[in-house]
């Protein structure tokens, strides 16, 4: 095709034409042209030969794909209630100003636009944004004057200073995964000393429990999937870490891919899978190239490939699949769709993954720490496992501490640690509330912080944002209220409306003309909600508000009106566009906001 | 060595089953309604617009989805399931632009008639008012989306039957939103016909043929004498006996 543009050609070639990466393609041509325009989209769906309409419903679902400019630098600030508590709103101000630019506006010059993201991951270093999808950490308002520097003097980003793209570690409690040092090839050696019964046999007696928050045992996962019929099998990672409050598989990527890719290949020796995917988060683009290197590393060492290890039955290798900007692909169906190239939508469950998951083949989907926690399995066994944690929680996990504390980062303990623990560890005793498992988690209240960390009492995928004295959880419930009304994938009507409708109803509150009405009706939604919803982002996406409106109830009733209801129509809103036709705004023209 | 029944309680009747049906189909032929949108007797099971959401043995799930087992205990028509589903009809009331009184589709439409059968009295929540196009490029047949459910019956229709995939769904959240394949973007230069099934499958009146508005006035139209329920198991009954209805 030589119509093609030459910058696509590579891109293409890359991805060798194939309709099922169409997102990896769109994402790349991206990045080579900054937005998906009318003619790369005709000249990706000529050469792809699919119908047009196929990118388009890619480009209007995920967030970080545009099919309108968006400048030449896309600046997006990290918009989690943590960053925010960190004045990331007031630096977002000064930067916009700075260009006498709206949110989400694009300058005339076409040199840039600025607008929020959810959650980014960098929770215990932000407030953080991404520039053109790369992470800068800790901003301040110096950093926000060089940065704008920077983007007027049109420097390209190889060029700004390496310390902004920083990403820390912060490792604050080591135990027996963030603790060991393991050579690289440790943990896939003892697992084909084990063999694969054996090695089976060791994840059944380790109990290990998935950690992506939903708490699956691990070893039936593979089972199933070993068991079902197929003719191939894949194992994917999910690090599409997108939960807000989120970041221990950032850290698990940057400092322990070793293990996370010995992981994978562990679980393609048990359950006959030799293809895996890492699904990584957009916002986690940074470390493709580290990842990418290190994978060549293990091909070199014979960790990957044919015939691992020498072991000439064991072939295995694993592939890095970019995420683009939607918190629903977290949901191992809708990220199933993703991997396929299609929008992020969650299929109907069962079938299981296990049985029916990429290209309708059996798929182990694991969490990032999970697959660490079987190297652990691997070399200590299944019993010295089990031994550790809970009788119900075996192991341990990690916890990703923010918000108002003295060391944010990242906890590893036990199952079984209470919460007053972590607080007393990250330096934050006079907490007044903490947010468990993300936005789509339960808040607690001090008279809970004896509570443990377990799937038995409190469970969590490891989200722990703190909130000191003085903060005003209404604040939070606001943020997250927004999140999933953003966030839904619009698949089901309750989820898609019903999101929409309580973050209208929160905005409501928000803007004073909140009544006792509005807590009614957001308790009714929060039931039908739960009950009615598709998959887990519907289902849980009032958990929090649920635990705020009890917990925290003064948060919400300081802010109603003293009226029993007021209507949530705006008469004079909807004179706006009277009044822009007829060129008045003087107070004749206004309905008084208070009459 | 004694057979299991085919067998489901629902709403304390006994519902046979043939192995591979799901507990709507299998209800809608044993001549029990369960409110749905997107389910079609024709298309494999969506379970978005989760109007058909029952209670399996204590559990939340969707009727059109779910397979119907021995042993089910299903719960469908009490008091609180269908104000669920009441206040799953009021969204998508709120959610569109929905003027009953003069739509054409008034008499015909499935949002209507359920919000009727399920006794919808207003739309509850505040109008969203989404700024949403109709596109009456097409000689035979005008698009509103604003009355758009999602329920992606044309998707499906225009894929799966007439092989066209004039229709796809795009964007997120409330977002979502229906598309047309065709260089323009309208109806109008795209594959569709008026023949095709897709053509034929719109619950509500976002997908509308042209002159033939008003043909049938007010008043005589399929739900203005029957209800939804009725309407739904005898088109259940005559796709079963192979009748045309």
């Amino acid at each position: 095709m030589a119509s093609i543009d030459s910058a696509l050609e590579p891109i293409l070639a890359r991805y060798g034409r194939e309709p099922s990466a169409l997102l990896q393609i769109l994402r790349d041509a991206q990045e080579a042209c900054d937005w998906i325009s009318p003619t790369v989209r005709a000249e990706v769906a000529r050469a792809l030969d699919i119908p047009a309409t196929q990118i388009d419903c890619l480009t209007r679902f995920y967030a970080h794909l545009y099919d309108e400019p968006r400048g030449r630098y896309r600046v997006l600030f990290s918009d989690n209630i943590t960053d925010r508590m960190a004045d990331a709103p007031a630096l977002m101000a000064r930067m916009l100003e700075q260009f006498g630019l709206e949110p989400g506006e694009v300058s005339p010059d076409g040199l840039l636009s600025i607008a929020t993201t959810s959650c980014t991951g960098m929770c215990d270093q932000g407030p953080a944004l991404l520039v053109n999808n790369r992470a800068v950490t800790r901003m301040t308002p110096e950093r926000i004057d060089a940065i704008s520097a920077l983007i007027r003097a049109r420097a390209p980003l190889d060029d700004w200073p390496s310390h902004f793209f920083e990403v820390h570690d912060n490792i604050r409690r080591a135990d027996i995964l963030l603790g060991a040092t393991c050579a690289s090839g440790e943990a896939i050696r003892a697992a084909l000393a084990r063999g694969r019964d054996g090695m089976f046999a060791e994840m059944k007696k380790s109990n290990l429990r998935g950690r992506g928050g939903a708490g699956f045992t691990t070893a039936v996962k593979w089972e199933a999937c070993r068991d079902a019929p197929g003719e191939a099998r894949f194992v994917i990672c999910n690090a599409d870490e997108g939960e807000p409050g989120t970041f221990k598989d950032r850290v698990l990527l940057q400092s322990y891919a070793g293990r996370v890719f010995e992981g994978m290949a562990i679980a393609g020796y048990v359950t006959g899978a030799n293809k895996g995917f890492l699904y990584l988060r957009g916002e986690y683009s940074y470390l493709r190239a580290p990842l990418e290197a290190k994978l060549a590393e293990m091909r070199r060492e014979n960790l990957l490939g044919d015939a691992i290890c020498g072991d000439a039955g064991f072939s295995f290798d694993i592939m890095i699949h970019m995420g683009a900007g939607a918190y629903i692909c977290g949901e191992e169906t809708a990220l199933i769709e993703s991997l396929e190239g299609k929008a992020g939508k969650p299929r109907i469950r069962p079938p299981f993954p296990a049985t029916y998951g990429y290209l309708g083949q059996p798929t182990v989907v694991n969490n990032v720490e999970t697959l660490c926690k079987a190297t652990e399995i691997a070399i200590q066994g299944g019993a010295f496992y089990a031994g550790q944690g809970t009788q119900q929680s075996t192991g341990t996990k990690i916890l990703s501490v923010s918000g108002d504390c003295e060391r944010p980062g990242l906890y590893e303990y036990p199952f079984g640690v209470s919460i007053a623990q972590v607080l007393e560890d990250c330096g934050a005793e006079d907490a007044f509330a903490v947010q468990i498992g993300g936005a789509a988690g339960n808040c607690l209240a001090p008279h809970e912080f004896d509570r443990c960390i377990a799937f038995e009492d409190v469970p969590t995928a490891g989200a722990f944002m703190v909130f000191g004295q003085g903060r005003d959880m209404f604040e939070t419930a606001l943020n997250f209220a927004n999140f999933f009304e953003h966030e839904s994938c619009g698949f089901c009507t309750p989820c898609r409306v019903g999101t929409a409708i309580v973050a209208r109803m929160m905005n409501k509150i928000d803007a004073g003309h909140g009544a006792r009405y509005e807590l009614n009706e957001l308790n009714r939604l929060d039931v039908l909600l739960r009950t009615s919803s598709h998959c887990g982002l519907g289902q849980s996406a009032t958990m929090a508000l649920r635990d705020m409106m009890q917990k925290f109830a003064p948060a919400f009733e300081r802010r109603l009106s003293l009226k029993d209801f007021e209507p949530g129509f705006d008469l004079d809103a909807a004179l706006a566009e009277a009044r822009a036709l007829t060129g008045r705004d003087d107070e004749a023209a206004h309905l008084g906001a208070d009459s | 060595m004694s057979e299991i029944l085919a067998q489901f309680m629902l709403d304390g009747h006994r519902i046979a089953f043939e192995p591979g049906q799901t507990i709507l189909q299998a209800a809608l032929a044993a001549g029990i309604y369960i409110p749905h949108l997107c389910a079609h007797p024709e298309f494999t099971p969506h379970g978005s617009c989760k109007l058909c959401t029952v209670m399996v043995n204590g559990r939340n799930g969707s009727a059109c989805t779910i397979k119907a087992m021995p042993g089910q205990d299903v719960l469908s028509d009490n008091p609180d399931l269908n104000s669920r589903r009441r206040t799953l009809l009021q969204m998508l009331f709120a959610e569109g632009n929905h003027f009953c009184p003069g739509c054409e589709k008034s008499g015909n439409c499935q949002l209507q008639a359920l919000a009727y059968d399920l006794e919808m009295f207003d739309p509850h929540f505040a109008q969203f008012f989404p700024a949403r196009e109709a596109d009456g490029t097409h000689p035979e047949a005008f698009l509103d989306f604003n009355r758009c459910i999602m329920c992606e019956l044309c998707v499906r229709a225009s894929r799966d039957v007439d092989g066209k995939n004039v229709f796809a769904i795009a964007g997120r959240g409330r977002d979502t939103h229906i598309i047309v394949n065709s260089p323009s973007g309208k109806l109008g230069d795209s594959a569709f016909s008026i023949h095709d099934k897709a053509a034929q499958v719109c619950p509500v009146g976002a997908i509308l043929p042209k002159e033939v508005g008003f043909v049938r006035p007010i008043g005589e139209r399929l739900y203005d004498h029957d209800t939804i329920a009725e309407v739904a198991l005898r088109e259940e009954a005559g796709a079963r006996s192979g009748e045309v209805t």
